[in-house]
């Protein structure tokens, strides 16, 4: 039985879901939580359902806003502390940031952004994609402890039955240290749309579009899922988009972890600008069009019945 | 002001990655090998700030096996002054790579005032470095920069987070910046450049020289595999208007667990 | 024997491709389509030192070898040819220069293309005398301190920008080679009349016209090698410029060709990826046999040249082989994208139309055959 570490953050009333990803693979290790903040009631029980034993809320002077140093200082002292063998935290922005840092203070190993993990006994085996995704590896760490490593949102699922438990909560005092790189502020995410070749979802439209207003079905899509809209040359060549969208031999090359094609027929032009997107959806009412020869997930039907229903799911899902 | 660039050479983009036959590692034999791109945003970044500040040097350093096409020269092509490769194999894991570029950094006999390099590595892809070397240096850091403006010792910096949003930093130097794609254009190397660039100095080292060995290892890898083959295509009728609400509910939810792209 | 590059030439090739790949390949069918020469990417070439590269270190050049302008003319050629002949055609017309020159004229005429970017133009073709170049009838008359020169010239590469035309003409055109000078003219002087830009089969952004030479009066001291010394100039400087020529041909080649081989993996017909099938496979590696072959001839012409070895031989095999070889390519590439290759969204069609040129220019395929014969049966 190890003694683990999960660092969270908060998300308004609860947790980052990766944090109780994370526990559910944890069952049968002496785990606790520890986040800068307190830790609202909802999220410590959260937390229990999913096998916490010991909640820790981390409060000092400095540490309102994250700050790589703040945060290692404070981190450091609790966890030497608690003699903790793993310390686990989310590949999200911060953790990615923090963890390494907050290692080294310990000159121990730190495993990025596992996909999955199992605990052989006391012991931690990875597994992580190297070459952006091009071969995966199994990792493991040695050296002093703790052990750290961090963990992709949404690789290990969510355990769909939690089983329940009681969590016990504590506040601690934490030192923040001296901090030499300060936030000043914080710019939110304007609306203005990635570049189509930058983009990690794109939702692009074809001639079964019939209409540029009616790229408003796609816009709402592309809203909800955080995508950029694009479209066939087809649909550019009707006036339907402008080229600045199109993508195919000549328009843009992309290459987004989801392409969703509404309305595109699949014609070599198409392909040729979109083929290595890591997943493919085609909507298309012609059940023989090419596209879908090349679609990881085909829905054949209308697209304008099927765009608002994705809209509606993916509302629900991501719970906007 | 002595400012220092950490590069890596990696394999390029368009290399069909093969694991080993032992699995401990790729095939690297017929790997081309080039700069690591984030890393070329930090390199330009260095010319910049040196631009800026009369009477600075820039010293780009590696950790790797010596390549046909050095990385090294082609930054010294670009314009820094000098660099240093400590002479290591090319999959060393993030703590030892960070130790042996501060046991450089220590030997070229400067004391930064600026580290710069990219925020990751397309290789390994573990974004630690900048920060482990930042902490053994005891060095503030600040990693997805975007944007960099200041003057020597006070500088501004945008850091990208989740959701587009930006964390605006203040940070004194000595520090270190991890680069991200927009902070600037890097330059190209001209053919001039690539000629005086042969005249700088490069200084080798050993793993040893910089006091890195086997036991510095944190992170072992094992058991390389190719990802598993994509399954067939699923198509899924939704033309009866009865079935449409499940069919989307379905494809949405293997989006989510099967694909795992939302 | 060592085929292969020297470190520092894996480095002028690797900035010469990222140059290409970056800056001309995305921008190379607009330019052949607007037929408009793109005066900011030559201009960015021009700053990277991949312009000029014949001209020596102590006139402020890089000091390049033959085989490293060989590299960086193929890899400009790959990023697009018609952006590499107005390129290019600088080298053709500073050569005399370099070859010929004396201190004096090397410090006035190539010192100055190293400090800005500046075009130059090579007029020797004139409406009636292509591949009997000895032919050429523009007169050079000695007329105190000068000389006057007067004539047509024909398919002038870099004519409407040129601010050097580095001219052959003839003392007396009854003395055939013998008569044969040649001559620098700077623009600005009276006399210059261009001709409107010629609408081209490929190569069409860059800048080819007719340039008559009325009355235009230069001094003696632009002479370069002394009146009727021309001729010997001209036929070193081929030694030179139809290597790099035949390189153009293999930048050229090679683009069709990976162009192709990636189609080819992606295209499905009868069920599966085309390169299944043997006749695009024949076809493939036909092309890639010529395309090595061609650059090894490259290699050697332009490697005897860094040796001080006599290479007119090679020089014609290569160029004469090159250029065949490289139609015989683009229009394999046009015939293995099918229908698609036609089609001027495609990028094909554009390398077989430019690849015409590569045949025609810098002495025929038939030309470089009777040199070829020449120096065979005249051993």
């Amino acid at each position: 039985m190890a003694k683990i570490l999960v660092f969270t953050e908060l998300h308004g009333a609860h947790v980052k879901g990766v944090t109780l990803e994370i526990l559910g693979k944890l069952s049968g290790h002496t785990v606790e939580v520890a986040a800068i903040g307190k830790i609202p009631s909802e999220a410590t029980a959260d937390l229990a359902k999913f096998g916490a034993a010991k909640v820790h809320s981390l409060n000092g002077a400095g540490l309102d806003k994250y700050s790589p140093e703040g945060y290692a200082n404070a981190l450091h002292t609790f966890i030497a502390a608690g003699s903790f063998d793993y310390v686990f935290a989310g590949a999200t922005s911060l953790g990615k940031d923090l963890l390494p840092r907050l290692a080294t203070k310990f000159d121990a190993g730190m495993a990025s952004e596992v996909t999955n993990f199992v605990m052989e006994g006391d012991k931690f085996a990875g597994t992580r994609p190297l070459f952006a995704g091009k071969c995966f590896a199994k990792v493991e760490l040695t050296g002093p402890k703790p052990h750290f490593v961090t963990v992709r949102p949404n690789a290990l699922g969510m355990n769909a039955n939690p089983t329940a438990g009681a969590a016990t909560a504590a506040d601690a005092a934490v030192d923040a240290g001296t901090i030499r790189a300060m936030i000043k502020e914080i710019v939110k995410g304007t609306s203005e749309k990635l570049d189509l070749t930058e983009a990690n979802i794109i939702v692009s439209g074809g001639r079964a579009m019939k209409d540029s207003a009616n790229f408003k079905v796609l816009e709402d899509l592309a809203n909800v899922i955080g995508a950029t809209v694009g479209a066939s040359r087809a649909a550019v060549d009707s006036g339907f988009a402008p080229h600045a969208m199109q993508v195919g031999q000549t328009g843009k090359t992309v290459a987004p972890s989801l392409y969703i094609a509404c309305g595109i027929s699949g014609a070599i032009q198409h392909l040729a600008g979109m083929r290595t997107s890591k997943v493919i959806v085609a909507i298309n009412s012609d059940p023989d069009a090419p596209i879908f020869t090349k679609a990881d997930y085909g829905i054949v039907g209308d697209l304008f019945t099927v765009v608002p229903l994705l809209t509606q799911e993916f509302k629900n899902l991501l719970g906007k | 002001m002595n400012i220092f660039v950490c590069v890596k050479q990696v394999p390029d983009t368009e290399t069909k990655i093969v694991p080993s036959a032992d699995g401990t590692f790729i095939e690297t034999s017929s790997i081309k090998w080039i700069m690591n791109p984030y890393d070329e945003y930090a390199v330009e970044q260095a010319l910049l700030v040196q631009a800026a500040n009369a009477g600075s040097t820039v010293t780009v350093v590696r950790v790797g096996s010596s390549k046909d096409t050095e990385a090294l020269r082609t930054a010294m092509a670009m314009g820094a002054d000098d660099a240093f490769l400590v002479e290591a194999a090319d999959n060393l894991d993030s703590y030892s790579i960070a130790k042996a570029l501060k046991g450089a950094i220590l030997k070229s006999g400067k004391t930064p005032d600026l580290i710069l390099t990219g925020k990751q590595a397309i290789d390994d892809d573990c974004l630690q470095v900048p920060q482990i070397l930042a902490t053994m240096l005891d060095l503030p850091s600040v990693s997805v920069v975007v944007e960099y403006t200041g003057t020597a010792s006070d500088i501004t910096v945008k850091r990208e987070v989740e959701g587009g949003s930006l964390e605006v930093y203040g940070v004194k130097l000595p520090a270190m910046i991890a680069c991200n794609k927009g902070i600037n254009t890097p330059r190209y190397a001209s053919l001039p450049g690539i000629m005086k660039a042969k005249k700088k100095p490069l200084t080798t080292l050993s793993l040893a020289d910089v006091g890195v060995s086997d036991a510095d290892r944190r992170v072992k890898y094992s058991n390389f595999q190719l990802p598993p083959e994509k399954p067939p295509g699923k198509k899924f009728d939704a033309t009866d208007a009865a079935k449409t609400g499940a069919v989307v509910k379905e494809v949405v939810g293997l989006l989510r667990t099967e694909a795992k792209v939302i | 024997m060592d085929f292969s590059y020297t470190p520092d030439q894996l480095e002028i090739k690797e900035l010469a491709m990222k140059f290409a790949r970056n800056e001309m390949m995305p921008k190379a069918q607009e330019y052949d389509a607007k037929a408009e020469l793109p005066h900011e990417i030559l201009e960015k070439a021009w700053s990277l030192g991949l312009v000029n590269t014949c001209i020596p270190v102590e006139y402020g050049g890089n000091g390049f070898t033959a085989v490293d302008s060989m590299i960086i003319t193929e890899a400009l050629a790959y990023g697009c040819m018609g952006m590499n002949t107005a390129i290019m055609a600088n080298d053709l017309a500073l050569l005399p220069i370099v070859i010929g020159g004396n201190d004096e004229q090397k410090k006035r005429f190539l010192t100055p293309m190293t400090e800005k970017y500046k075009m130059a133009a090579f007029c020797l073709t004139e409406p009636a005398n292509g591949s009997d170049a000895a032919g050429i009838k523009t007169s050079i008359k000695e007329d105190g301190d000068d000389v006057i020169i007067n004539g047509n010239k024909m398919w002038i590469t870099n004519a409407g920008y040129a601010d050097l035309f580095v001219l052959y003409g003839t003392t007396d055109s009854s003395l055939k080679h013998k008569g044969i000078t040649a001559v620098v003219i700077e623009k600005g002087t009276p006399g210059i009349e261009l001709g409107k830009k010629e609408d081209k089969m490929g190569h069409r952004c860059s800048d080819t016209r007719a340039v008559t030479f009325n009355n235009v009066r230069v001094p003696k001291s632009n002479i370069i090698g002394g009146l009727n010394k021309g001729w010997s100039i001209a036929m070193k400087t081929l030694d030179h410029s139809r290597p790099m020529v035949a390189a153009s041909a293999v930048g050229g080649a090679q683009c069709a060709f990976d162009h192709s081989v990636k189609y080819a993996k992606e295209r499905i017909q009868f069920n599966v990826p085309i390169a299944h099938h043997q006749a695009i496979q024949f076809m493939i590696s036909d092309m890639a046999m010529k395309i090595e072959a061609s650059r090894l001839l490259v290699h050697k012409a332009a490697w005897l040249l860094d040796s001080g070895l006599p290479n007119t031989q090679l020089a014609s095999y290569a160029k004469a082989f090159a250029a065949d070889s490289c139609m015989q390519i683009t229009t394999d590439a046009v015939q293995i994208y099918g229908g698609y290759g036609y089609s001027k969204e495609y990028p094909v069609e554009k390398i077989m139309r430019d690849a015409k040129l590569i045949q025609l220019y810098e002495g025929t395929s038939q030309i470089q055959r009777l040199v070829i014969a020449k120096e065979i049966f005249t051993r």
